[in-house]
């Protein structure tokens, strides 16, 4: 025993790390699985990233327009991930959303509606047809809300039953996870502090489940809040998993580009899909310039055509402003490069010639509100000013489609944006709360079958583990060093930035490795003063850490890849090479440095090809490839 | 154009604290927000705030600024004078953590004390038929992002300890509203609840509560005074009341 360290100690079956979408929907499950379950909150309860989502969540219910369907969703996916998708989940994903939010329904969320009463669903970048259910432009906040509102229904049930609230299921809010502890080759449990007191917390349990989101507080743009430093990436290369294609991060082309303060804060796609237009400094719709070959006969020529589109579907092809994420964010880094961007470094984003006041407000209210309260624009009249910002990491921890059990440590799960695959090198807008739902839930069966077939012998966390785990905790107050976190962390975010951005080459991204070496060596001698509890300086020092690790495996997946594919564009290969769509990047880490290796990703099986023609296959494939399946 | 400001940051734990005076930069744009990380991140590294979005969508960065409880994030430094003094310190309803940092917890543990959706059982997941404009009354109160300003200006728990243990909250009547008009709620008594068990009764409708709401929710005339109108119908209609005996319902409807 570990007489001079002092922690509190907790055993359960479960222990979640992040209660965000993913998070929350895992711990209902194995909750209902008949385990004993602790959700750990890097924030207060109800308060993760996924409350920032706007849009809606992408699911295939066909409400709208009854020619959607799971194969339509899935084959939106892997064209939006330019086809370097996991094909498993993105099957499984395309075809598990409706029912994840119908259940919702049941859980008491409320989403808008058509005319004769179900679920409406709007329209998104890349998406065929209207499918996102949504709130207004809050979707995320009602997602979490609603499942932040069923924990609290089963605790209540449980009180009633067992005569304990937390008998089952408790939430631990403010409680920062430093490390997975292991026992041989398998999970023992994960070990943290509270912030509130300060004090360590032991977490003894056989499974774990990642859901810690994304990494956006990287760079120095972000729609991202404090807590997206790549927390659950850290932990699981620690632990000796691996992610998995980390070189591909989205950059959502509306992030809101003034004031200053404000650079970065996301602007929702729903804007494009109900109608906004983007413009150039000349007032061009600019967006008809930029249709990429594979997409040519997916998008309306001209604007005459975009503009009949919103009418009349069926009959015309989608406004370019509704390409994927990856295609827009290109376009407005160009047209800014060339000068034609406006005098703040954006271009212009304009729903107010679209609809009328009232309906904007319906609509969008929280973009009304944000860009009133925050820049004094008045979005029903004027146009917003927009340019790109980091908003979601693509790569994550490699995982078992099925089960979300990530790749080679038993006992450790991973679910939503910091598990990686799903969308291959751009997701679509709406994926990705659908995608916390669908996999947050298979993570949390995942787990409760883990637990139960190897309940006859509990992992057990030995001292060595808890020192070293507490050693680590405390470095930010042992060092003799004097280097300033805060400092550091924005010399991080420039380097990501500039370096390791939405257009990237070989001579950036060495020198980005350089750079972050030295950043690694200096923050080796962050010294935290005060104590540890509440204490943001504290906190920033281990999060830079976890930084780091992202960063370099960015850096150096990025590095890897000799072509330009969705989320990751290299300047100096700027085509799209179907000999590297069968290779996925495994970051490792090796102690010392961030390992890179190339991977083979699966071709699609038969009864998957065929929701594709072929010539749109041929874009993708080898010709190799395709003959192999014998086509 | 960056300038001075000077704030009076309030520091200190559960036992002890005072106001600080500091002087820092800040930008044309910013938010008080901005303004105290600018503080943290180049003169008190360990200064405890809470925040999280930076956009007024999770409720997080909930303080009070000269008095007022305000969301750090959504309040812009234009708005105070150049010479002006900004104060900031923790919300006052609540005890405090460190810094501007409150213990909370009270709205969680009140959470816990509101009965949840009742889902109708005939209906399977996929079946459910709703309005939108029937929805929207139950939505404007589901904007709610829990900031808890409304909570820590309420005059019957800001200064009164003693009430909180009786006393749910202008966040938990619109919860409670919100689920008592939501079109599917099998639940029967919920404002009768809302009177007997979490204090709506001793709400007397100051409106404190909807003027702090930064989601602009009409907490008191859409939420807390249909429901003691309802509450009063019932409970002072004897035909109403033989009603409800005689067919032996759970409340009211």
């Amino acid at each position: 025993m570990n007489n001079d360290i002092k922690f509190s100690r907790y055993n359960f079956d479960v222990v979640v790390i992040g209660a965000g979408g993913a998070g929350l929907r895992a711990a209902v499950e194995a909750r209902q699985a008949g385990l004993r379950v602790a959700i750990i909150c890097k924030s207060l309860f109800g308060k993760a990233h996924t409350v920032m989502a706007e849009g809606g969540a992408a699911a295939a219910m066909g409400n709208v327009n009854d020619n959607d369907g799971w194969e339509v969703h899935f084959r939106d996916t892997m064209r939006g991930g330019k086809f370097l998708n996991n094909w498993r989940m993105a099957e499984l994903h395309a075809k598990e959303s409706p029912d994840r939010i119908w259940e919702l329904e049941t859980w008491g969320a409320l989403f808008d509606r058509t005319k004769d009463g179900r679920i409406s669903q709007r329209n998104f970048g890349g998406h065929e047809y209207p499918r996102l259910a949504h709130v207004g432009d809050r979707t995320g906040l009602e997602l979490i809300r609603t499942m932040q509102q069923k924990i609290v229904a089963m605790q209540q049930a449980d009180a009633k039953e067992h005569g304990d609230a937390e008998k089952y299921l408790k939430v631990f809010a403010e409680l920062t996870v430093t490390e997975i502890l292991k026992d041989g080759e398998k999970v023992s449990g994960c070990y943290g502090y509270w912030r509130e007191s300060g004090d360590e917390v032991l977490f003894e349990a056989p499974a774990v489940v990642l859901a810690t989101g994304g990494i956006g507080k990287s760079f120095k743009i972000t729609s991202n809040s404090w807590e997206g430093t790549g927390d659950g990436h850290a932990l699981a290369l620690r632990a000796g998993s691996a992610l998995v294609d980390m070189e591909f991060v989205q950059f959502h082309p509306t992030g809101m580009v003034w004031p200053p303060s404000v650079r970065g804060i996301l602007v929702t796609e729903s804007v494009r899909g109900d109608g906004g237009v983007l413009t150039n400094s000349e007032g061009k719709r600019f967006m008809f310039n930029y249709i990429p070959e594979v997409f040519k006969d997916k998008y309306a020529e001209n604007e005459a055509e975009a503009d009949r589109w919103y009418e009349d579907q069926n009959n015309n092809r989608r406004p370019p402003e509704l390409l994927p994420r990856d295609e827009v964010a290109r376009a407005i880094n160009s047209e800014v490069k060339a000068g034609r961007g406006s005098p703040r470094g954006g271009v212009y984003l304009d729903v107010s010639k679209r609809l009328p006041a009232d309906e904007i407000k319906r609509r969008l209210p929280s973009m009304w509100h944000q860009f009133k309260e925050l820049a004094d624009v008045d979005i029903t009249e004027q146009p917003m000013e927009v340019g790109p910002t980091c908003h979601y990491v693509m790569g994550g921890v490699k995982v078992d489609p099925d089960t979300a059990a990530a790749y080679e440590v038993p006992g450790l799960f991973a679910a939503g944006e910091v598990a990686g695959g799903m969308h291959g090198s751009n997701r679509l807008g709406g994926n990705s709360l659908s995608d916390l739902l669908v996999f947050g839930r298979r993570a949390g069966v995942g787990a409760a079958e883990y637990v139960r077939k190897h309940s006859s012998i509990r992992p057990s966390v030995s001292d060595k583990e808890i020192a070293r785990a507490h050693n680590h905790l405390n470095e930010p107050f042992t060092r003799n060093g004097s280097e300033n976190p805060y400092a550091l962390h924005d010399e991080l975010q420039n380097v990501t930035q500039d370096l390791v951005g939405i257009i990237r080459n070989e001579r950036e991204l060495s020198t980005a490795l350089v750079r972050l070496d030295s950043i690694r060596n200096r923050a080796a001698q962050v010294k935290a003063s005060g104590g540890r509890a509440f204490n943001p300086g504290f906190h920033l020092a281990l999060d830079l850490e976890n930084m780091l690790l992202v960063s370099e495996s960015i850096a150096r997946s990025a590095l890897a890849r000799k072509e330009s594919r969705g989320g990751h564009t290299r300047d100096d290969f700027p085509k799209m090479d179907p000999n590297w769509r069968h290779t996925n990047h495994l970051s490792k880490w090796s102690g010392s440095q961030i390992e890179v290796e190339a991977d083979k990703s699966e071709m699609l099986p038969s009864e998957l090809i065929e929701v594709f023609e072929m010539d749109e296959l041929k874009k993708y494939y080898t010709e190799a490839e395709l003959a192999k399946d014998g086509n | 154009m960056s300038r001075k400001v000077n704030l009076r940051i309030w520091r200190g734990d559960a036992k002890e604290g005072k106001l600080e005076d500091v002087s820092v930069e800040a930008n044309e744009g910013e938010v008080v927000l901005d303004v105290i990380h600018r503080v943290q991140g180049t003169q008190m590294p360990d200064l405890a705030v809470r925040w999280n979005c930076k956009a007024g969508k999770c409720g997080s960065c909930s303080v009070e600024i000269n008095g007022k409880p305000r969301l750090a994030c959504m309040t812009r430094m234009n708005t105070f004078a150049d010479d002006e003094t900004i104060t900031v310190t923790p919300l006052r309803a609540f005890p405090v953590i460190r810094d501007l940092v409150a213990d909370v917890s009270f709205n969680y543990r009140k959470a816990m004390e509101v009965p949840s959706f009742a889902p109708p059982e005939d209906l399977k997941p996929g079946e459910y038929r709703m309005a939108q404009v029937d929805v929207e009354r139950s939505q404007e109160f589901r904007k709610c992002i829990e900031c808890f300003l409304c909570q820590d200006t309420c005059h019957v728990i800001r200064d009164h300890e003693e009430n909180k243990r009786s006393f749910a909250g202008p966040r938990f009547f619109i919860r409670i509203a919100e689920l008592d008009m939501h079109p599917l709620d099998r639940l029967r008594n919920r404002k009768q609840k809302a009177q007997e068990e979490h204090g709506l009764g001793m709400c007397n409708i100051t409106k404190c509560c909807t003027e702090v709401c930064p989601e602009h929710i009409q907490i008191t005339d859409n939420a807390i005074i249909p429901m003691k109108e309802r509450v009063v119908d019932v409970k002072y209609d004897p035909i109403q009341w033989l009603g409800s005996r005689i067919r032996k319902r759970e409340g009211i409807s």
